[in-house]
């Protein structure tokens, strides 16, 4: 057997559906079974609400949504499980941010983005800017969708307090040079924020080393639960911001006249969290965590490698995004002239192909590369090399039948 | 999969991709009685589309579409058959368009063409795209009649 075919049998989709070629796990990765697992056995053995219950249900959903909490400060290395701040997904710990953080930041100090941002790490920040008078600066691309690092020291200026980008894009896959953002952020004592939404299907990741402040993932983009995200934060800078939800779970005390603030990261989930979901990230993070990346690297990279090599042996296509394929995590966007690509996307479907094709919620990085719509095919640990050929086969046989 | 592709050789049939690419109505029109620009903002579909009307029908519709081939044959269909319609026709129209992609009626004989979106009614993500140059056409029509007092007197209108 495949590494791929014994990765591909742990995810229950995948083992129903043998004929499916899914190339969109930039959009959703599929659900690995320990998740599935862990979220059954949590839901059927120790459903009770988290905090404050004293029964030993209770005490059982309280340990095990804890667990998840340690599970994903090890994913990312962070220093402790109290700045993990679970929330319903990526654009939810970037709304946090932009609305808790946000609230610190005066009129007229600057937050960075880039070009490249997926809408959920552009509006969050537009809307700073219509709230509160924040001038909002964006790193543009170059013509590959990589961010123009000759523009750094003078976008990220002395008023800059956060700067906030993807760290690999959502159509082009580049990664961007955190190192570089991170050392020109410093200069100017601005904080960085890494919208790690593509990467963490990719493997752990390690914010202490990245250099970074704040970091932003979704469950269901590294083989979990939907429903469920992170936001990791250092412990000084979670302390000293305001809550973003008022509710249950977030106060010291509340009084008729006013309530206190619980210490982070309780005071960041007012409510009754997503615990069966946390179980199950927590679950599908520790396989995550077991893995040998090394190799699932070297097949990733080949296979993004190939796709690309196919590619650019058909005419009319032309390929967006960096090249070597290093500078990219497998993610492969392409426009094909005079197609559109749902027209394509759905000649694709009817040959077992799962892909999208659209503005992939990135509209300014499209008016960037001067393009409306495109189709972006995303791999995974469980593709191999017969998703990629299919693929190519798709492609031409849609331009047959659309032209 | 032989299904699925003969399935989607009927969703592209060549009346589909002739009217995509014939694009009738394809432009603008010097004096407007209404512009609309509407679009799918999840997929990308977009139409700007102008009509002209006197005593309340269409005498001249003009569009700039962008969108998939669906979008593009619905958008040059109504360039080439929506004059001498009037706001209770397209209502009709687009009615039966509705009919024939949700419970896979027949088109009306008026409207044989409609016929070719058939296919269209077992892929519910794509009826936005086949359905957006009718809405377009109707807001165009509505707003026409709102602001146009040469339409006043119209007997399409009921109040």
């Amino acid at each position: 057997m495949s590494e791929a075919s014994a990765l591909r049998a742990k995810f229950p989709l995948l083992v129903a559906n043998p004929g499916l070629h899914y190339l969109d796990s930039a959009a959703t990765a599929q659900l690995h079974r320990s998740a599935l697992d862990a979220v059954v056995a949590h839901e059927t053995g120790a459903r009770a609400n988290v905090l404050r219950g004293s029964y030993r249900l209770a005490e059982a959903a309280d340990r095990a949504y804890e667990a998840a909490r340690q599970s994903a400060a090890r994913f990312l290395n962070a220093a402790s499980a109290d700045e993990i701040v679970f929330t319903g997904g990526t654009t939810a710990a970037l709304n946090l941010v932009a609305q808790s953080f946000g609230s610190l930041i005066e009129p007229g100090d600057r937050v960075v983005i880039s070009q490249a941002e997926h809408h959920s790490n552009f509006v969050p920040w537009q809307m700073l800017r219509e709230r509160c008078g924040v001038e909002l600066a964006l790193i543009p691309v170059l013509p590959d969708g990589t961010l123009d690092l000759a523009c750094l020291a003078q976008v990220i200026d002395g008023r800059t307090r956060l700067v906030a980008v993807t760290q690999c894009s959502n159509v082009t896959g580049a990664r961007t040079d955190v190192a570089a953002i991170a050392a020109a952020a410093r200069k100017v004592g601005a904080k960085v924020l890494l919208d790690g939404a593509q990467a963490v299907q990719h493997g752990p990741q390690d914010v202490q080393a990245m250099g970074v402040d704040f970091y932003a993932f979704s469950g269901h983009k590294c083989f979990g639960p939907g429903g469920i995200g992170v936001l990791w934060a250092r412990a000084e800078l979670l302390a000293a911001m305001p809550p973003f939800h008022g509710g249950g779970g977030m106060i010291g005390a509340v009084t008729a006249e006013g309530y206190t603030w619980a210490e982070p990261p309780r005071r960041f989930e007012a409510g009754t969290p997503p615990i069966a979901q946390a179980v199950g990230l927590g679950a599908a993070l520790d396989w995550m965590m077991d893995l040998d990346w090394v190799p699932i690297h070297a097949r990733e990279g080949a296979m993004c490698e190939a796709l690309i090599d196919g590619l650019r042996r058909i005419p009319e296509v032309r390929l967006l995004g960096p090249e070597p394929s290093s500078a990219r995590a497998p993610i492969v966007s392409f426009d094909i002239a005079g197609l559109h690509p749902h027209d394509i996307c759905q000649v694709l479907d009817a040959q077992g192909l799962a892909l999208r094709g659209g503005h992939h919620c990135a509209q300014p990085l499209l008016a960037a590369l001067g393009v409306e719509a495109c189709t972006r095919a995303s791999l995974a640990l469980y593709n191999d090399e017969a998703d990629v050929a299919a693929l190519l086969a798709g492609i031409v046989r849609a331009i047959g039948v659309l032209r | 999969m032989n299904g699925a592709m003969s399935g989607i050789d009927a969703l592209y049939q060549e009346a589909i991709k002739d009217y995509a690419r014939a694009d009738h109505g394809h432009g603008r029109l010097d004096a407007a009685s209404a512009a609309v620009r509407l679009d799918n903002p999840l997929c990308g579909d977009r139409i700007s589309l102008q009509v002209s009307l006197a005593a309340g029908r269409i005498v001249a519709i003009a569009h700039e579409t962008k969108g998939c081939l669906l979008c593009r044959a619905a958008a040059s269909l109504l360039g080439k058959r929506g004059p001498g319609l009037d706001a209770t026709g397209v209502t009709a129209t687009t009615a039966a368009l509705e009919a024939i992609l949700e419970q896979r009626s027949p088109p009306p004989t008026d409207w044989p063409e409609l016929g070719m979106f058939a296919p269209a009614g077992g892929h519910p993500s794509r009826h936005k795209c086949v359905l957006l140059p009718f809405r377009a056409l109707a807001q165009a029509i509505q707003q026409a009649d709102a602001v146009s007092p040469a339409n006043q007197g119209a007997d399409h209108r009921e109040h």
